[in-house]
């Protein structure tokens, strides 16, 4: 096997809430290349988001990782002691969140975000330096450096990610994790934040994880795509792969059920059912009761994760005849 | 062709105005507006689905609020059928509610958390009089089964929080119709839905229209989403509408540089394609200080001298498309 940068293997994650325990990532595995970008997909409670956050061990409570190994350089990260694990996030993982009003500051200029975070892990670099920086990287994202004396409010929505990225990117990690990065923004601004996120992903040869519900923008924008379903994976493959040849009934469906601006006379098919409470998931396959392919099976065992054909793993029964 | 028009709106404009700290006002004599919605012209034609189309804070959704008499305009007319909205009392106004119908974006704020489904749905029904006890019961439970909650006698008991979005949007569908409206302006109703289910919804507003003979407002700043479900389309760009027409026309024959680019930027769920995207300059600029001559000009990739003086009217580029931009040839 060639040298990944990151590997997670099995990955494990319960919530243990009052009303009981809700695994919210079931076993999740994928390996992750030099500058490559995956495109984690899924609706609102499928634990796209708990699977970024567990990369860098920050679920929150009543969150807990409770299997799995996430393997950065040779080292396992989630086994790591809490200092060893700082000098990890925003140095070699990074993170650009949804609402980037909520991750800035709004008391502090932009400048002082740059310092802070760059002094944190190199004590040794001058504030002077820092600043110095913090203008190339506002230059590398297309924000004027006169704007480091801002505060936060004083840019709009799509400046305000640019800093994001920028701060994502400060320290030249391995990976960025971003999570839904474009959802509050308006479309022509999501372009160009999309555009500008391959640039820095070129300029610095970072990998990119890309968690989003917009199936478009991961087939738009991803090397490789993972389907997650009420917290687990049901398929992954890369993204040529999956469009030309989707297996899981619900990535059929996902594919089905999105308006493509290019054809004519679309017509749209609908998933039927909505996705299942995770404080109790049905027996068997996450997703027979929304299936139209389910069989007597489905509803008894789950299906475990098999590679149809090279790089291509699929949840589901259907696909068991075709694999030794 | 002849088309029946339901709504129509006039010129209509609405402004507010900016709140300033005591001592700006001492200073300056000026008074500030937001021109949220800057003279509109439009109709809606009876059984269509009219999408009201454009980035956050170009003024669709209070266009809709303003059409419906939520909100008064600052000037301009809206008429529903022959009546003058805009000229209505609150009571001839509250009678014409029934009539036209809102759904919003978020079906959870949109309803009472203590108040179960069933009695929000009838409760219209009570507040114009038509209809209590067993009688309204009944016709709940009909909506219910016309929207697809079925059974009914599940539903009726629920409280909003036992639904999941789709339901909930389902819900708020029953509740607009239950007073049999004519016209519904439905702002967003799917962007707070999960993908998997918002082809069901959309599929459910169609159905319904047919059924029902309604008619569609619909706002959304997803032009995929648009075009799957108009028949025409206005594109709004800082309270003006730069662009109208048959969906046919706008998505396959843009003329103003904003709908181009517009259209360029929506991501297309296809790995081979690879799309070039249509530069802009800089942002939307502030709704306060609206640019002279064409509002779009600053960002516009063609603008020439006459676009930063004059400010072009729409006009006729085929029998159903007609677009604001001094550069667009008929």
């Amino acid at each position: 096997m060639q040298k990944q940068l990151l590997t997670v293997e099995n990955l494990t994650v319960e919530y243990w809430t009052k009303k009981g325990k809700v695994r919210a990532v079931d076993g999740v595995s994928f390996y992750l290349g030099k500058a490559e970008t995956l495109g984690v997909v899924g609706e609102s409670g499928s634990g796209k988001s708990t699977l970024g956050l567990s990369l860098i061990r920050l679920v929150p409570p009543p969150g807990r990782i409770v299997k799995g190994h996430v393997w950065l350089e040779g080292r396992d990260i989630l086994k790591l002691r809490e200092e060893e694990i700082r000098s990890i996030r925003g140095r070699k993982i990074s993170f650009v969140f949804q609402d980037p009003m909520t991750s800035l500051n709004p008391v502090k200029k932009i400048g002082e975000h740059f310092v802070e975070l760059i002094q944190t892990h190199e004590p040794k670099v001058s504030r002077k330096e820092a600043l110095e920086r913090a203008e190339q990287l506002l230059k590398d994202v297309g924000i004027q450096p006169e704007r480091i004396d801002d505060y936060p409010h004083q840019l709009s929505g799509g400046m305000r990610q640019r800093v994001m990225i920028a701060l994502a990117i400060a320290l030249n990690p391995y990976v960025v994790v971003a999570d839904e990065p474009t959802t509050a923004l308006d479309v022509i601004v999501q372009a160009k934040i999309l555009d500008l996120l391959k640039v820095v992903q070129s300029m610095y040869d970072t990998a990119l994880i890309f968690i989003t519900h917009d199936l478009s923008i991961a087939i738009e924008r991803c090397d490789k795509i993972l389907v997650m379903y009420a917290g687990q994976m049901v398929e992954h493959s890369n993204v040529r792969d999956m469009c030309r040849n989707p297996q899981h009934p619900y990535t059929q469906g996902l594919l089905k059920s999105i308006p493509n601006i290019e054809l004519t006379e679309q017509k749209l098919e609908a998933i039927p059912g909505s996705p299942p409470d995770l404080l109790n998931p049905p027996n068997g396959c996450r997703f027979w009761p929304r299936c139209s392919y389910a069989m007597e099976r489905c509803r008894k065992a789950e299906p475990q994760l098999i590679e149809t054909e090279t790089d291509h793993f699929v949840r589901c029964f259907l696909y068991e005849g075709m694999v030794e | 062709m002849n088309h029946i028009e339901i709504v129509r709106v006039e010129n209509l404009k609405k402004y507010f105005p900016v709140e300033k700290s005591f001592l700006e006002r001492l200073l300056t004599r000026t008074r500030s507006f937001v021109h949220a919605v800057d003279s509109i012209t439009f109709s809606v034609r009876k059984g269509e689905v009219f999408t009201l189309a454009g980035e956050s804070g170009c003024g669709k959704t209070t266009t809709g609020k303003l059409i419906l008499g939520l909100i008064p305009p600052t000037s301009g007319k809206v008429f529903f059928k022959d009546q003058e909205i805009t000229k209505l009392d609150s009571e001839k106004l509250r009678l014409l509610r029934r009539k036209m119908q809102i759904i919003f974006q978020d079906p959870y704020a949109s309803f009472n958390p203590r108040m179960k489904i069933g009695e929000a749905i009838g409760h219209p029904l009570e507040i114009h009089g038509l209809a209590t006890g067993e009688e309204k019961r009944k016709k709940v439970l009909a909506m219910l089964e016309r929207v697809g909650l079925t059974p009914p006698e599940q539903f009726i008991d629920l409280y909003p929080h036992q639904l999941s979005g789709g339901q909930r949007q389902r819900a708020a569908m029953a509740r607009s119709l239950i007073l049999e409206p004519e016209f519904i302006v439905a702002d967003e109703p799917v962007s707070m839905i999960d993908v998997s289910l918002r082809t069901t919804i959309i599929d459910l507003m169609l159905d319904l229209k047919k059924a029902l003979q309604l008619t569609y407002l619909f706002i959304t700043h997803d032009l995929a989403i648009a075009k799957y479900i108009s028949d025409r389309i206005a594109i709004m760009y800082l309270g003006k509408i730069v662009e109208m027409g048959d969906k046919r026309e706008i998505f396959s024959n843009p003329m103003h540089p904003y709908t181009q680019a517009l259209l360029s930027a929506i991501p297309v769920p296809n790995p081979e394609r690879k799309r070039k995207i249509m530069e802009l300059k800089g942002e939307v600029p502030s709704a306060i200080k609206i640019p002279v001559g064409c509002r779009f000009h600053p960002r516009c990739p063609f603008a020439e001298d006459i676009c930063m003086k004059e400010e072009p009217e729409l006009k006729a580029v085929t029998a159903d498309h007609i677009v604001a931009c001094h550069l667009a040839k008929g």
